[in-house]
């Protein structure tokens, strides 16, 4: 029986693939990577033309993970909408809490207490920190070291910890609120914060020696999946990716939202564009959030107000009519909310936009021409999160 | 970068590396755990305090079996997920000579009250599968009659084991010790 290619037999591969297979070249192959690939973290798919062990052309397929999150937002109400926030990213979820919140607020006048704006502030850094272990671990998982994502989650889980008190929810927080958070940080809270970072100082110079310095990680990472500062603009990366490339673009310095004007931090870059920039630069990330939590507590202790405003909006609020865009700076990037009010209970429209997905659609262009094992080590240092990329 | 420096010294100091990252792991496996394995052990029941399990009744101080719930539905409207059933209860039937004797006392001009539904609930059924934990429910009750469980280790092979009737479990929690009145406000 005469072999039919994907692209002649209407039958075979789906539609992704047959519009793939049409600019097939002679000899070569072309496969599936995902939706269940483990390096993928979740369900993305990505079609790859590969000769041999290169790759010529990659093409990621979306949409695997889709849950109309958008348009959830247009039948809840304000209110409810909330916890659907912490599941759009549930590596960072407090930003995207802190986005929507801050939008709505925008729409409404509102103004935060300040102690709610520093607790803002203190569990945001601390999510932060435990996206960048838990990317820190799984990227380590991806190249072939299973130790490391042991070390990671060891500290992650005292983060969680920490984080479960005033969230009550260990990964997909909805702690915000409109006009500030739901539970006031008690002592023991703070207590457990201020014994956690002297300890996860002294554990960065061992992340250092066990990961970042080891000789296989920097073969595998240095000058692997160039994403540089033009590729950046054209596709509209943010966050470490764009840091990584040279740029020191942080909202949380160029567009300083809540109280982030008040701290003293830097805004680590690498020149070098590669993934071991990326790497280093979430490495560098982790130092500088803890620096921003030890300002930040010390800051709560003589903070005004409570931790919500009194009389905060019911979740059947009613924001007047207009729209309103708030963006944070999230684990992976710019993470913004648009939201456009009628005057009615539920939002006539809430946008979201997702730092990953501009980010993965770098690695299109980044991955021509690599090594297959290369491609994941490119992929790795994007730090996707899938349900993100979705929506 | 001479040769030698590049072909000898630099794999020297490059496989140096390697020998540090046993010793890291090395020193590491002499120290405490910090996770649990989770079969075999289970986490502290004071770390458990503070985890937001599936929602669960408060009941009254004096009377633990009955919910403080004033069955006014705030939780059901505000749920993001659908996943409360809140029943009213009806007002009592009155019987043939209850219902003569009010009709007399409205003949002869005087006031009358019928009885009233009790304020608490008949059935107040809670879908675990659906819930989202967001605490909407807890925030938005006036009475505070609802909070966070400590629930944790719970498995079931079926949706419909998920469906709890909140109602029955604060009976039985009731029976088996007095709850401490509620933390989460």
């Amino acid at each position: 029986m005469k072999r039919q290619y994907a692209g002649t037999d209407p039958l075979a591969g789906d539609f992704y693939t047959r519009q793939f297979e049409k600019d097939r070249g002679e000899h070569t192959l072309v496969v599936n990577m995902g939706p269940q690939h483990p390096s993928t973290h979740g369900v993305l798919r990505i079609v790859i033309e590969i000769d041999g062990e290169y790759i010529l052309r990659a093409d990621p397929v979306l949409g695997y993970l889709h849950r109309m999150q958008e348009k959830m937002g247009e039948v809840q109400t304000w209110g409810q909408y909330i916890p659907n926030m912490g599941r759009v990213d549930y590596g960072h979820p407090l930003a995207w809490n802190w986005a929507y919140v801050g939008a709505v607020e925008k729409l409404m006048g509102i103004q935060v207490p300040e102690r709610a704006e520093y607790i803002r502030v203190i569990t945001c850094e601390l999510n932060r920190l435990t996206s960048h272990l838990l990317w820190w671990g799984a990227y380590i998982l991806d190249l072939g070291a299973f130790t490391p994502i042991m070390y990671s989650f060891d500290d992650r889980e005292m983060l969680l910890d920490i984080l479960q008190r005033p969230t009550a929810s260990r990964l997909t927080y909805g702690y915000f609120r409109v006009g500030g958070v739901r539970k006031d940080l008690d002592d023991r809270c703070i207590e457990m914060i201020k014994a956690f970072i002297p300890r996860f100082r002294s554990r960065l110079p061992m992340y250092k020696d066990l990961v970042t310095d080891n000789i296989i990680l920097r073969k595998r990472v240095e000058d692997i999946g160039i994403i540089d500062r033009d590729m950046c603009r054209r596709y509209g990366c943010s966050g470490p990716v764009l840091r990584g490339a040279g740029e020191p673009y942080d909202l949380r310095r160029c567009e300083p939202y809540s109280i982030y004007d008040r701290f003293d931090f830097e805004i680590p870059t690498e020149e070098t564009a590669c993934s071991a920039g990326r790497y280093l630069v979430r490495m560098a990330e982790m130092e500088q959030s803890l620096r921003i939590i030890e300002q930040a507590v010390e800051g709560l202790a003589h903070a005004e107000g409570g931790h919500i405003m009194p009389k905060a909006p019911k979740p059947s609020m009613k924001p007047p009519k207009g729209e309103a865009y708030f963006a944070v700076e999230g684990a992976r990037g710019k993470v913004g909310v648009y939201a456009v009010s009628e005057g009615k209970k539920v939002p006539y429209r809430i946008k979201l936009r997702s730092p990953s997905y501009s980010n993965l659609h770098a690695f299109a262009e980044a991955a021509q021409g690599t090594l297959l094992a290369d491609a994941v080590a490119t992929l790795g240092s994007l730090d996707l999160i899938i349900p993100e990329i979705d929506r | 970068m001479s040769a030698f420096r590049q072909n000898v010294i630099q794999p020297i100091i490059d496989l140096w590396s390697l020998i540090v990252g046993l010793k890291v792991t090395g020193k590491c496996f002499s120290q405490k755990l910090i996770t649990v394995h989770y079969p075999r052990e289970t986490i502290e029941d004071e770390d458990l305090d503070t985890y937001g399990g599936h929602v669960e009744l408060v009941g009254k101080p004096k009377d633990p079996a009955t919910p403080k719930c004033i069955s006014c539905m705030m939780c059901v409207t505000n749920c993001p997920s659908r996943c409360l059933k809140v029943v009213k209860a009806k007002a009592p039937k009155l019987t043939a000579e209850q219902q003569e004797a009010l009709a007399e006392a409205k003949a002869r001009g005087e006031k009358v009250k019928k009885p009233r539904a009790p304020k608490t609930p008949q059935k107040f059924i809670y879908d675990y599968s659906l819930c989202s934990l967001c605490a909407t429910c807890i925030e938005n009750c006036p009475v505070h009659s609802l909070r966070f469980s400590h629930t944790m280790y719970w498995a079931t092979t079926s949706r419909e084991e998920l469906k709890l009737d909140l109602l029955a479990r604060l009976r039985r929690q009731a029976r088996r010790k007095p709850r401490p009145a509620a933390k989460e406000s």
